[in-house]
Formats: C-alpha cells, sequence, structure tokens
C-alpha cells in the first residue's frame, strides 16, 4: 500500500492508461499550463508528447466533438473542461451525440470516450465558475456518469471510465484534490461493475453523498459516532445508470435517509435518491421522513458572507441529523 | 475574398451538358449510374411517403447527386464519411447498400442502423460512412476529430463532412474550421450550398451567399464549384483530397446546387418557402445534374445509345426489389429499446 492524494490518484490513472493503450489521449483546454487542472496532470505534455497531450483553442464544443469522431474511428480520448461551467457549450456533442450514438445507430457502433468536467468552486469565484451539474448529465441515457469522492476512487473511476465502452462524464471536484488514504496498486477496472461504496456503518441513520459530499458524510458520521449516533454513509459514487440496492438496504435497516448533494435542490440527484427509496422502502420501515441538504435554489454567489452562508457545512449536516434522530 | 457566387447561384446559367474533360467513359458512366440510383431511390422514398409507409422525416436532395457522386469517386474504404439530415446521396455515392437504407427508412431490424435511427441516422462502415445526425452542424467536428484519428493513424486516410449553407450559420462550424486548420487535419469539409436553409433563402440569413469565405478567413484551401457538374465537383474534390491526404490539411468545397423538393418530404414545397418561387424551380430544374451528364456523354462518347436506358432499367428494379425486401422484413424486437443504451456486460477493453 502507498499514500495517495486524490488529485495524484487522476494523474496516476492517465499514466497507467496512457502506458498500457496508444489508443488513449487527452484533449482540452489549459493541458500545457502548469496551473490549469491543479497538479493532476502534472508533465502529461511532457512524458507523452503535444500529439497525445494535446491544449486547444476555446473551443468546448468543437474539441468534444472532435473527441467523439476520434473515439468513432477506435481511439479513447479523454476531454478535460477545467471547469464545468464552460462544458456546458459542448452540451450537443455529449448529450446529443456522446450519448446517443450506440442507440441510435442500433448498438454497431459507440465512442468510447471521457469527458472529464472538474467542479472548481468557493474562492468568492461566482455563478459561472462554481457550477456542479451532475444531475443535469445523469439524466441522459447512455451517458455513465461517476463522480469520485476518495483518493482510490479518483484513479479506479478514471481508469474504469477510460476503459469502458461507452461515454462516461467523469466529474471531480477540487475540494477534493487532498483527500489522501492508502491504496493498492493500480490495476484495471470494469465500470459497469462498480457498485455503490459503504463508507461507515451504522444503524440510527443512512447518509447518502457524492464526491466532495461523501466527505462531509464520512467527516459528520465520525464526530458523531463519540456522540453515540451512529450513521451508514453510502458513497454514490456511480450517478448514472444508478443502482440504487445499496441505499434501499440501508434505509430499510436505519429507516432515515439523509441525501446530500453538492448541486441545487429542484430535480436534483439528492431528490432522486429520495424518489428511489420511497418507492422502493416499506412505509412501515420509515421512521423519519427522507431529508435531503442542497445548494440553495440559487447561483452561487461571490460576496463572502454571501458564500458561507451558500455553501452546505458539517455544522448544518449535523444539526440536520441530530433532529433527525434525536427528534 | 469573394464573398458571392454571382452567377453560380442564378440557374439562368451552367444549363448546357457539361464539359467532361479528361474523364474516361468508364468513370463518366458509373458515374451516371450512381446518380439515377440516388435519384430514383429517393423518388422511390418519395412514394413511400406519399402512400404512408415510410414516416420517419425524410430529407430529399433530388438535384443534388452530383455532389456527392463526383466526390465519392476519390474515396476508399477506410476513408471515413459523416453526413446530416440531407444525406441519402451521401451513404448511396459510397456504394453503401439499398436493401438497408429502404429497410432503415421502414424502421426495420435490417436497416443499416438495425432499425433504430431512420432516415436520418444513416450507417454504412464497411465502406467509410461512419454516421449521420439531423443536429445542423453536429458531424462538423466530429469528421474533423476523424480526420485526427487518420492524422494518428498516419495512412493517409481522409475525413469528409458533408453540411449545407445553414450549418454554415452554427457556431460549431467555425470553432471546428479554426481548429483543424491550427490542428492540420486532413478533413474535406463538403458545403452543399443549396442556398435555403429549411425554408429561408439564403439572403435572408446571411450578408453574403458563398460559404466559402469562412474557410478562407482560417486560410483552409477552398474550391467553389457548380455542384450540378459531376466533372467540376470531381476535379476540385480530386485536388482537395489528394492534398489532405498528402498531409497538407483540410480543404473546403463548397458545391452550388438546389433541391428540388421541400426542407422534408416529398412535397416541391413552393408555398413555404420564402422567396422560393414556381419559377425558380423550373429554371434550377434546367440546371439538372443527370441530364447534364447524361446528355454530355451521348454528345461526346461514342457508346451505344441503349446502353444507358438499360442503365436505367437496372437502377430501377435494384430499388424495387429493396423497397419490397424492406416490406417483408420485421421490425427490431422489443427488447433493442433497453439493449442498444450501454455497450453490453463486460464491454472493457
Amino acid at each position: 500500500m502507498t499514500r495517495l492524494a486524490y488529485c495524484d490518484g487522476i494523474r496516476e490513472a492517465f499514466e497507467y492508461c496512457m502506458d498500457k493503450d496508444e489508443k488513449v489521449f487527452a484533449i482540452g483546454q489549459g493541458l500545457w499550463s502548469p496551473w490549469y487542472v491543479g497538479r493532476s496532470m502534472d508533465n502529461l505534455d511532457k512524458r507523452y508528447g503535444v500529439e497525445r497531450v494535446i491544449d486547444t483553442p476555446v473551443s468546448e464544443q468543437a474539441t468534444t466533438g472532435i473527441a467523439v469522431g476520434a473515439a468513432l474511428l477506435g481511439y479513447r480520448p479523454i476531454v478535460i473542461h477545467p471547469r464545468m461551467d464552460f462544458m456546458i457549450l459542448a452540451t450537443d456533442q455529449i448529450v446529443n451525440q456522446a450519448a446517443k450514438w450506440r442507440h441510435m445507430l442500433g448498438g454497431q457502433v459507440s465512442p468510447s470516450m471521457v469527458i472529464r468536467g472538474i467542479v472548481n468552486r468557493g474562492g468568492e469565484q461566482g455563478a459561472q465558475h462554481s457550477q456542479a451539474l451532475h444531475s443535469w448529465y445523469a439524466h441522459i441515457p447512455g451517458l455513465r456518469v461517476v463522480m469520485p469522492a476518495t483518493a482510490a476512487d479518483a484513479r479506479d473511476l478514471l481508469i474504469g471510465a477510460i476503459q469502458s465502452d461507452d461515454p462516461v462524464l467523469y466529474i471531480d471536484d477540487r475540494w477534493c484534490y487532498e483527500h489522501e488514504e492508502d491504496v493498492a496498486p493500480a490495476q484495471d477496472v470494469d465500470l459497469a461493475a462498480i457498485r455503490p461504496a459503504l463508507r461507515r456503518e451504522g444503524t440510527d441513520i443512512t447518509l447518502v453523498g457524492s464526491s466532495y459530499s461523501t466527505l462531509q458524510a464520512i467527516e459528520a458520521a465520525d464526530k458523531l459516532a463519540s456522540e453515540g449516533i451512529s450513521c451508514d454513509v453510502v458513497d454514490m459514487r456511480v450517478l448514472n445508470p444508478v443502482e440504487p440496492e445499496q441505499v434501499l438496504k440501508s434505509v430499510r435497516k436505519t429507516g432515515r435517509l439523509l441525501a446530500l448533494d453538492g448541486g441545487w435542490r429542484t430535480c436534483g440527484f439528492g431528490g432522486e435518491l429520495i424518489a428511489l427509496a420511497a418507492e422502493n422502502v416499506h412505509p412501515q420501515d420509515w421512521r423519519f421522513a427522507p431529508q435531503r441538504i442542497t445548494l440553495p435554489d440559487a447561483p452561487a454567489p461571490t460576496s463572502r458572507p454571501l458564500e458561507e452562508a451558500y455553501y452546505t457545512t458539517s455544522e448544518t449536516i449535523i444539526k440536520r441529523i441530530k433532529t433527525m434522530v434525536c427528534g | 475574398l469573394n464573398h458571392d457566387l454571382g452567377s453560380l447561384a442564378d440557374p439562368a446559367y451552367y444549363n448546357q451538358p457539361i464539359e467532361l474533360g479528361n474523364l474516361s467513359t468508364e468513370i463518366l458512366l458509373d458515374a451516371l449510374r450512381s446518380m439515377l440510383r440516388i435519384r430514383y431511390a429517393e423518388e422511390a422514398v418519395a412514394d413511400l411517403y406519399l402512400a404512408g409507409e415510410a414516416k420517419c422525416p425524410c430529407h430529399l436532395g433530388i438535384g443534388q447527386e452530383a455532389v456527392a457522386v463526383g466526390l465519392s469517386a476519390h474515396l476508399r474504404n477506410s476513408d471515413r464519411i459523416f453526413g446530416g439530415h440531407r444525406s441519402h446521396s451521401h451513404y448511396l455515392a459510397l456504394g453503401a447498400s439499398m436493401d438497408k437504407m429502404m429497410a432503415e427508412i421502414l424502421g426495420k431490424a435490417t436497416g443499416a442502423s438495425q432499425g433504430m435511427g431512420g432516415s436520418m441516422h444513416l450507417f454504412a462502415p464497411e465502406v467509410g460512412f461512419q454516421g449521420s445526425v439531423p443536429i445542423v452542424g453536429a458531424t462538423i467536428p466530429i469528421a474533423a476529430g476523424a480526420g485526427l484519428a487518420a492524422k494518428m493513424d498516419g495512412r493517409g486516410d481522409v475525413a469528409i463532412g458533408y453540411f449545407g449553407d445553414g450549418a454554415c450559420e452554427e457556431g460549431v462550424m467555425h470553432e471546428t474550421l479554426n481548429m483543424a486548420a491550427v490542428m492540420n487535419l486532413p478533413v474535406i469539409f463538403v458545403a452543399e450550398n443549396n442556398l435555403y436553409s429549411s425554408h429561408l433563402d439564403i439572403g435572408l440569413r446571411q450578408p453574403a451567399n458563398s460559404v466559402a469565405r469562412f474557410a478562407e478567413a482560417n486560410r483552409i484551401t477552398t474550391r467553389v464549384v457548380d455542384g450540378n457538374d459531376l466533372v467540376a465537383v470531381h476535379q476540385a474534390a480530386g485536388d482537395l483530397i489528394e492534398a489532405a491526404r498528402a498531409g497538407k490539411g483540410p480543404g473546403f468545397l463548397e458545391a452550388v446546387t438546389f433541391r428540388w423538393r421541400g426542407h422534408v418530404g416529398p412535397n416541391e414545397d413552393i408555398d413555404v418557402g420564402v422567396q422560393r418561387a414556381p419559377e425558380i424551380l423550373v429554371a434550377w430544374k434546367k440546371r439538372d445534374p443527370v441530364a447534364r451528364l447524361w446528355q454530355a456523354i451521348l454528345d461526346d462518347r461514342k457508346i451505344d445509345p441503349k446502353e444507358l436506358p438499360d442503365m436505367e432499367v437496372a437502377v430501377r428494379k435494384e430499388i424495387q426489389d429493396s423497397v419490397e425486401a424492406a416490406r417483408l422484413a420485421p421490425y427490431p424486437p422489443e427488447s433493442a429499446l433497453l439493449d442498444f443504451v450501454y455497450a453490453p456486460a463486460g464491454g472493457m477493453a
């Protein structure tokens, strides 16, 4: 086992896949810059050359379309969008093209590619430099959507995404970049076999999160353990296609569900998890109405006190858990 | 920079039999056969539509046959070709299966896309046709990406992206021209400028009517031709493709043409087209790419005059047989609805 940070895990996945398969290449804005994507791609351009690590003009849609075309002809591109807000400009290529070609051409071809969208928020960056749009994209059949919370998953979900025969949206969050853990050596990953991970085991309440909200759930669970409240923490690292069984099993045990979602409330992924639980957990098994904590339904602000009010804190989470468990 | 098409956009010009140059009679007869195959196939599709048998949106390109046929003569199966909503000609000009196209239009499991795509989603990779979609301009960057793959493969293959004058109003075309030039990609952008986007005349949509100006702004080699002249298209496309194969980067072919039917469906559409008056359509039908080639061959080359009608009969029989086979073919099973969303389980590199 070796110690690995989340952002280094991302780089290791690039190295593992690019060493192993010459058809893998990376393309996107900022790839020849030392600061665009944190240190998650440091020196890849020098190691693999600028023909395989391609920096691009400011053209999100064309860049993503070029990756779709290369993928259709046998390559395995990874398109990097250093901020997810700008990835919106590529949505036709992601939603109408990458996600649909297999189905509308009768399963004969598929763009095997990764779209990497980075959530980069906080620091008074405001409404167009802060968004976490996972719920939008998780709505789309044919597009796998994954969000790692831990260092091992940052590496392994990216390996699985690159090796998948389907288009995969891989969303990493810079608030997770310094998360560290001991990991085993990298190996091949079958993304379709990945299920939600049980990060903590408890009996009083089920906390469900993805990416950074999973880390917040773990933090809350660890703090509350000393106060006699024990939490199940389920990490929904694959948002689409969603596999709810782990959540349902947990809720049937605890009778309480708190969904944490780093996106907005309306039509969000947290709401989807609550709906799945409401449909599938018997009314007699519930001990408290399911709850969610999300961002307020407002664009991200810039002013410091507004920003402090905007993002979810561990105090908010702990308070809500206590209300649900202790009344 | 020449922004305007001038006489190329005026149907009073270019309506005589074409100049055949030094193209062999064999190439010319192959091209005529291919153009007839496209025209009669689309007429058959129009009939299926009118009879209520075909329901999916069918965008017919009758009148535009010379563009794809003139260009495809230079292509090989390892090249990669992408189309849009009006792509029957792009598919058939490569020699792709008539049976599969008719079955696809009727939504049958034996279709080019297993009955999952319809007229707007054709696929024939065995001859290089890698797909078509109706989101306007969407395959322009995809073709450039296929060109990037060809460049990485290093075997001299080229990518072709077909689109219309309407797609030149999409931002992604401009992004892609810029990137293809900067990345020196072996891709040929083929703008079939039929002077209409849906119902709107190009004069109501753009300040100038030659779309090659956008390519010139990106330092891409351009050729602007009468798209209803098989030989002119053949020569211009040949030059651009040869340069791309040799690593000289992208090319842009603007082929000026006109569609005889409406934007979608079998009708001539003279009522809904703004500025598309009946007399304009009549004038453009005199710039018929098929008749101009046919007459030129008869005038110029010593062939048995009976050979052309025989060719016509054979083409019509192929189409009739394909329609009959498509009618009898099964629909996709209901399981196809979910089976094709993701790769089969265990689908890993």
